[in-house]
């Protein structure tokens, strides 16, 4: 009896299963390494002295204002975002334009600028060295070293989120909806909420949830302009700084998984937009 | 195309554009525009361009800059090589919980950049979990040297690769690879001959993001990097030392040398993705 040697076909399309399984290794590990063991470290050291230790860093009153701080910023950057995204797309994609090129390189310009080089641009602008700035100070409006210009600072960092998810969103659908709308005889404002609106919302959550994550957790632009004045200008992520450096490990790793947890939240809603809706997102969100 | 009076924008029964453009252009410049041309400004005008240099020449600042450049040049080409890798498994192969791990890819989005500083700070410190083996297997410091720059940076600019070539593999008509089979090439040649070519531009997009998010990073890197004046000192911390030193002119000169390099940069890039696409033929 001689057996004929079975061997197992494989297409021609795919890699040996030794190699696919390395492969696969290999990347779990460098992301182990690189994502998952970050997120575990910041839970471990916050909990190092007992969930009561933790919770209780987080009553603390410069920590209450921080988050305070850190949601009325986000709570004023994301609604222009959003205004200025659903603006920016419309006239985008809805109208043909000299220049639309340029102006949406311009759009995506604050992604190639160091947030600390964004900051520097509004302490110039409104700093107390600036005539502008000392007349704002002098008239009692101060925006550098104030919420004023945290505020600017985020938008500046977070403005091409909102626009970017929906400007190839609303290219690939077109304006024939709209068109026919207007046709029917709808007016501009019923077009777009009642046309428009219902094609991009999903994209349009995505973005927002994009922006708000940046919003709140944006550190080096906010350095800068904040000042950093204890329980005034300070957020999360400045707490986060100040408690580290001053050795309160704890309070600062308790913050920071606080945010971490925001993160969290943040891709998993992010993930179930992508899975349930991915027919209505940019194409490069299609799994 | 029939000849028509010259205007900013063809004619169309659209509403809203006098809104909308009014907005984008308000904000745009508010927010954008105005506050660049200021940095600039203060720069050129304010300053001078000798001066600026007179500032940049000096062995702290360069040492900054090119420190910035080189561990943002060296994380973003980790990031495409890893990328592309990390990109195939996630398409082509299926293995329990690629759900998550696709989803966590996107983690460096959505964590703050301080909570990541202090994290990856704690792990390869000389006396973290990955810090102490390390120092004890290989006798180096990770934490405190430009090796805990370039981990900062590999963390940041992770997904953007990957998300640039996912939705490329995804596209690939199977019957190139197939065809490619057919005429005798190795599954290694395939992948080295046909498909990657394919991948190059979208890749390279993803290494301009990766590179540009990289160089001007602040968080993350403060934390891990030690900040020695000339040696582990980013070129963004040295711009807020200028601050706080009130020395406004000093801080703009950096900062227009970190645009200028920037831009020299991302416009190489461009011109190699240009090249690549026109040699591929591709999209």
């Amino acid at each position: 009896m001689t057996d004929i040697p079975q061997t197992r076909w494989r297409p021609a399309t795919t890699e040996p299963p030794l190699v696919k399984w390395t492969l696969i290794a290999l990347c779990l590990a460098v992301l182990g390494v690189l994502l998952f063991a970050p997120l575990i470290a910041v839970l471990d050291e916050a909990l190092r002295r007992g969930w009561a230790f933790a919770l209780t860093s987080l009553g603390d009153r410069d920590a209450q204002a921080a988050i305070w701080l850190t949601i009325k910023v986000a709570a004023v950057v994301v609604p222009l975002n959003v205004v200025f995204g659903i603006a920016a797309a419309w006239a985008i994609t809805k109208f043909d334009w000299r220049g639309k090129a340029w102006v949406i390189t311009l759009i995506d310009l604050p992604f190639s600028v160091s947030p600390v080089v964004a900051g520097l641009m509004f302490v110039l602008m409104f700093g107390a060295n600036s005539s502008l700035g000392a007349w704002l100070v002098a008239s009692g409006f101060p925006i550098v070293f104030a919420v004023p210009g945290i505020v600017l600072a985020t938008l500046f960092i977070t403005f091409p989120f909102v626009a970017r998810e929906l400007i190839p969103v609303m290219l690939e659908q077109g304006k024939t909806e709209e068109e026919a709308a207007l046709t029917l005889g709808a007016g501009g404002w019923r077009v777009f909420f009642t046309v428009t609106l219902p094609n991009i919302r999903w994209a349009l959550l995505y973005g927002v949830l994009l922006c708000n994550a940046r919003a709140m957790g944006e550190f080096g632009a906010v350095a800068v302009v904040s000042g950093k004045i204890r329980g005034q200008t300070t957020t999360m992520p400045l707490m986060i700084e100040m408690f580290y450096n001053e050795y309160l490990s704890v309070a600062a790793f308790t913050m920071a998984g606080v945010l971490a947890l925001l993160a969290l939240v943040t891709l998993t809603l992010k993930s179930a937009l992508e899975w349930r809706y991915a027919d209505q997102l940019a194409a490069t969100h299609r799994h | 195309m029939t000849a028509r009076p010259f205007s900013l924008r063809a004619p169309t029964p659209m509403p809203g554009w006098g809104l909308s453009f009014g907005i984008l252009l308000t904000m745009l410049s508010v927010v954008v525009l105005i506050p660049m041309a200021v940095l600039l400004w203060r720069g050129f005008v304010g300053f001078g361009a000798a001066e600026m240099w007179a500032v940049v020449n000096r062995p702290r600042v360069w040492n900054a800059l090119a420190l910035s450049f080189r561990a943002a040049l060296i994380a973003s080409l980790f990031n495409l090589v890893f990328g592309v890798l990390l990109a195939w498994v996630l398409v082509r192969y299926s293995f329990p919980g690629k759900r998550i791990i696709d989803a966590a890819v996107d983690l460096p989005f959505a964590l703050p950049t301080a909570v990541a500083g202090i994290a990856l700070t704690a792990i390869y410190a000389p006396n973290g979990v990955f810090g102490s083996v390390i120092r004890d297997t290989f006798g180096i410091r990770v934490a405190y040297t430009e090796l805990g720059i370039w981990i900062a940076l590999i963390f940041v600019g992770l997904p953007f690769v990957v998300r640039t070539v996912q939705p490329v593999i995804e596209e690939i008509d199977r019957e190139t690879e197939e065809a490619s089979a057919t005429l005798g090439a190795s599954r290694l040649r395939t992948l080295t001959n046909v498909i990657l070519p394919m991948l190059a531009p979208a890749a390279l997009t993803g290494f301009a993001l990766a590179l540009a998010r990289s160089v001007g990073e602040y968080g993350s890197v403060i934390f891990i990097a030690g900040n020695l004046p000339g040696v582990t000192e980013i070129a963004p911390l040295l711009i807020v030392i200028r601050l706080e030193e009130f020395d406004y002119d000093g801080a703009v000169a950096i900062a227009i040398a970190m645009l200028a390099i920037s831009f020299v940069l991302l416009l190489a890039i461009n011109l190699i993705q240009i090249w690549s696409r026109r040699r591929t033929g591709a999209v």
